[in-house]
């Protein structure tokens, strides 16, 4: 375990963002993870995403499951409610969250035991629903917290560290995702923060379900040769579809690039996703193309990166519901009590 | 024999084949008789299927008010041939037997002790319609008019119940007039007139007819839930259905016609209550509603909303058990489930209302515990109270009422430099402080885990530090005996060394058995206990009794368990009275087996006891 103490010493390189916070006003407690985890390197990269999008700390809540991956928004936006629920069943209660209040932003934290196994059910249902949430799966293929189990997104062949091949099939999340009709759905890794610091800043800014895959690699349990989730695996095989640059509402967009090579995306709050495209026929707001081709790589070997689907205009469950646009923990009394004289009127429908 | 005669005083019971459009007749049946000022008690008994298996309804006429089960049939109304013997056979002696005479039976499949009243109602139904469906429906319409004309039910009252039932439908007013009226005619022309009879009374008052999930329901909207996440499981899905009608009603902005509530209907009772516990500790008044097999399945949310203390509020419509039971019978089984719902050292709240006026009270207040305690607080209803329509009174709400959303600190309070300290104890109350996620931009937020943590919420496995909290926990648990509805007492005539606890659905049985009892000289004074944790009048009662009678719905004795491990009480003092087979406990029932253990307790023995 790291227990690097940070000074809490202002850095001149801490440049305070537009709120005046600095990077360091994002941060969480020490983290207690193994030293080299990746999932440390996707706290980095959130805690580097919300100070870049100027995020009010207050105005997020960041959930999770149960798991090493679980544990980490303890390890980020110290200013931020909390919430480390039970094991697998995190959407359900980011649910909730987020029917009572839909004014603040909810950012969910699995890992792939907690939404591959135990919590498939949640994390399939809460995507269907169109929950507005940004749903980040720490994806190691193993069970860390549990010391090295293989979990259901470990690919067949793959090899434990004791030398057991395991023979099931992977559930694929960001597939499931895509036919489960996520509104946003990427995959990046915990190696290349320059990929995934602006698919969180793009998913956080996302109206609807949004869901990261991030490939995390375990150095404890799942990071040898005959793992298909090591670092050197990964940077092998990675096919990078696009690269994202995250254009803020406020910021003007400069047009620098050539017809065909960049896609521009308009979000519904006004962000830009500007995608430098890397793989020339692939269009990231056909969901039903966007499969195929996922399937076609992935069947290759290769480990397909990027913004996959985008849909810029999708609804969310407030959307489906119908709920008033104050929040449902601000109604007040009067809002919510129909009162004596209703309840009179009740009774008497009753005789 | 002679036949029973009886004025506003009998047992009426239809057996019918499920889904032949019965309920809706039946219904009509008994609602007339409250019109005509007489109180009824009616009791659906079905089968979990949609069609073809045997339902049936009971309705207890009773100008005295006895709204509990009887037990035993004055007049049965015998339209399932699959159940004939059975049906025949629960007639008591000198009772009526009502049948489709259409087909000649032989007199072997009656009996000589009760009076046969046959109509042809197929053939009638047959001469007057030619498609099947109606042919079906309107029987139904058919022997409801030939009882009417029968036990004297005015036309008039059922012709009002026909016109607000088809209010946005006239056109079928006529034919069920029609229908009614063919009925009555046949039965004054082939039938003997009967000794059943109703007289029109001004017994009912002003109470209303209402299932306790409806009002469950309601007591949800008035407590202010906005949030209702919920799996579909008998018998507890209309009161999720009831709260979606009733907040379509109520709960919608005037203005813009959005609606002031989410209801989700969930994958699972895990994800229902992980939902409410989501909701709750965001601050919104959350509820999930469901039956034991749900419950067993909440479990560890439960544990969670218990220790990292958020909210919650579950319904309970309790079912036969254990595994899916007799899911479409009543009993009160889940009592230990929920009071300890959870692994480790876990206790909750529960709430334990007698009939529907209570279900909305006890649903409304549920709200107010679940924040002022901060923990999730179960609401026991049964399928009798939750399934069937009861007599009680209005339901009320006081002007001025307000939401008690318990210890919130405010933006203002951290803005002021109030100390925050989400599991501290400042009042000594065991109840802390908590904030709601957003509240302020640099005070207030913490990390909220199912894992130990000191009072800052800052995680930690120090042994004391757990402990401290574990007591504190108690202490919370405390304040809640002062916060549970108090038991309510109903001394006896006498002095006696005898006592009775109670509660929920078993309620009117049990007065009515008391009545019997005081009669036949045995005196008992009664508790109703109305929640847990208990509060100390309940073990007063007890102290000041030799014997104490705990009678309930469960095999096991379960609230009785709890009394003893809550209380430390001798086991030997509280006698279990248990009624378990899955239809509604009886007051004969509770009578006999009472008198029975009272043979063996008293010295001079107590009259024997009637059927
Ligand atoms: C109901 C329940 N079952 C089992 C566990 C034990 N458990 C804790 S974490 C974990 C697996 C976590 O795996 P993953 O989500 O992949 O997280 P990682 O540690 O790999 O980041 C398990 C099985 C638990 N906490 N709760
Ligand atoms: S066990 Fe694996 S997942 Fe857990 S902290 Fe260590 S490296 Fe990370
Ligand atoms: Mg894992």
């Amino acid at each position: 375990m790291t227990y690097i103490t940070k000074p809490r010493l202002h850095h001149p390189l801490l440049a305070p963002n537009a709120l005046g916070f600095t990077r360091r006003d994002y941060e969480g407690k020490v983290s207690t993870l193994c030293a080299g985890c990746g999932h440390d390197s996707i706290s980095a990269a959130i805690i580097q995403a919300a100070y870049e999008l100027d995020l009010p700390p207050h105005r997020l809540a960041k959930l999770s499951g149960i798991g090493c991956s679980s544990k980490t928004p303890d390890y980020f936006l110290g200013n931020s409610h909390g919430f480390n629920a039970v094991h697998g069943r995190m959407p359900s209660v980011l649910t909730g969250a987020s029917l009572a209040n839909r004014e603040l932003i909810y950012l969910g934290v699995s890992g792939d035991g907690d939404s591959a196994s135990i919590g498939l059910g949640q994390f399939a249902h809460s995507v269907r629903r169109g929950v507005n949430m940004t749903y980040i799966v720490e994806n190691n293929g193993v069970y860390g917290l549990t010391k090295g189990q293989f979990s259901a997104t470990s690919d067949p062949g793959s090899k434990s560290k004791r030398g057991v091949v395991n023979h099931d099939q992977a559930i694929d999340l960001v597939g499931l995702a895509l036919q489960l009709g996520a509104s946003f759905v990427a995959r990046s890794f915990s190696g290349d923060k320059d990929q995934l610091t602006p698919l969180i800043k793009a998913a956080i800014s996302h109206k609807g379900a949004a869901f990261i895959d991030v490939i995390s690699p375990c150095v404890q349990f799942n990071n040898h040769v005959g793992s298909t989730k090591s670092f050197d695996y990964v940077r092998e095989h990675n096919a990078a579809l696009n690269r994202l640059d995250f254009i803020e509402p406020r910021e003007e967009i400069t047009v620098d690039y050539a017809p065909g090579e960049v896609e521009i995306v308009r979000q519904h709050d006004g962000s830009i996703l500007k995608l430098r495209k890397l793989s020339a026929e692939y269009d990231p707001t056909d969901r039903i193309s966007a499969m195929g081709h996922l399937q076609l790589h992935q069947a290759r070997g290769e480990v397909v990166t990027g913004l996959l689907y985008v849909d810029p205009d999708a609804k969310d469950l407030h959307d489906h519901l119908g709920t008033v646009q104050k929040p449902l923990n601000q109604l007040g009394d009067a809002e919510l009590i129909p009162g004596p004289a209703a309840l009179a009127a009740i009774n008497d429908s009753l005789r | 024999m002679t036949p029973i005669s009886a004025v506003n005083d009998f047992v009426v019971k239809f057996a019918n084949v499920n889904g032949s459009g019965s309920a809706s007749a039946n219904g009509m049946f008994a609602k007339s008789i409250l019109r005509m000022g007489v109180p009824v008690a009616a009791r659906n008994i079905f089968p979990s299927n949609i069609q073809g298996l045997p339902t049936w309804y009971e309705v207890r006429v009773s100008e005295a008010g006895w709204l509990g089960r009887r037990g035993g049939v004055d007049l049965m109304v015998a339209m399932n041939p699959q159940t004939w013997d059975q049906d025949v056979a629960s007639i008591e002696p000198g009772g009526y037997l009502f049948y489709d005479s259409t087909k000649p039976l032989p007199a072997t499949r009656f009996r000589s002790d009760i009076q046969v009243l046959g109509l042809p109602l197929t053939a009638i139904c047959n001469a007057a319609y030619s498609d099947a469906r109606q042919r079906q429906l309107f029987k139904n319409i058919i022997y409801v008019g030939a009882l009417a004309h029968l036990i004297g039910i005015e036309q008039e009252v059922l012709e009002t119940l026909i016109r607000e039932e088809f209010a946005s439908k006239p056109k079928l007013v006529q034919p069920n007039f029609d229908a009614l009226r063919m009925g009555r005619e046949a039965a004054a022309e082939m039938l003997k007139p009967i000794g059943l009879k109703m007289r029109r009374s001004q017994a009912v008052g002003d109470r209303i007819y209402i299932e306790g999930n409806s009002a469950a329901a309601l007591g949800a909207m008035y407590g202010g839930a906005t949030v209702c996440a919920w799996y579909p499981i008998t018998p507890s899905t209309s009161l999720a259905e009831a709260f979606t009608a009733h907040c379509q009603e109520h709960r919608i902005d005037p203005e813009t016609g959005e609606a002031r509530h989410a209801i989700v209907q969930a994958e699972d009772e895990i994800a229902s209550i992980g939902i409410v516990v989501g909701a709750g500790w965001n601050g919104a008044r959350a509820f999930t509603c469901t039956s034991g097999p749900g419950i067993s399945l909440m479990q560890e949310f439960v544990g969670l909303s218990y220790f990292a203390e958020i909210p919650a509020v579950i319904f309970d419509v309790q079912r036969g058990g254990p595994s899916t039971g007799m899911p479409t019978r009543t009993q009160q089984s889940d009592i230990l489930l929920a009071a300890y719902a959870s692994h480790g050292d876990t206790k909750h709240p529960l709430l334990l209302p007698e009939d529907p006026a209570e279900c909305f009270e006890f649903g409304a207040l549920a709200f107010d515990l679940a924040d002022r305690l901060q923990t999730t607080v179960f609401v026991m209803l049964d399928l009798d109270i939750g399934m069937n329509e009861w007599l009680c009174r209005p339901l009320t709400w006081d002007e001025g009422r307000r939401l008690d959303r318990g210890k919130v600190m405010t933006y203002e309070e951290l803005e002021a430099g109030k100390d925050f300290g989400r599991y501290l104890d400042v009042d000594g109350d065991g109840v802390a402080y908590r904030t709601l996620p957003g509240v302020h931009p640099s005070r207030g937020a913490y990390f909220t885990r199912g894992t130990s943590r000191d009072p800052y919420a800052r995680y930690s496995e120090e042994g004391p530090v757990y402990v401290a909290n574990m007591q504190r926990l108690l202490r919370k648990f405390e304040t809640a005996k002062s916060l549970i509805p108090a038991p309510v007492s109903r001394p006896a005539k006498r002095r006696t060394p005898h006592g009775v606890i109670y509660y929920g659905s078993t309620t009117p049985a049990m007065h009515e058995s008391l009545h019997t009892l005081e009669q036949q000289g045995v005196h008992l004074d009664a508790l109703r206990v109305r929640g847990f944790p208990f509060s100390d009048a309940v073990m007063d009662f007890i102290e000041a009794h030799e014997t104490v009678f705990v009678v309930e719905q469960n095999r096991d004795a379960q609230l009785r368990t709890l009394i003893m491990v809550e209380g430390e009480v001798d086991p030997a003092k509280l006698v279990p009275v248990l009624g378990y087979d899955g239809s509604p406990i009886t007051g004969r029932f509770i009578t006999d087996e009472i008198s029975r253990r009272m043979r063996g307790l008293t010295r001079s023995p107590v009259p024997q006891v009637a059927e």
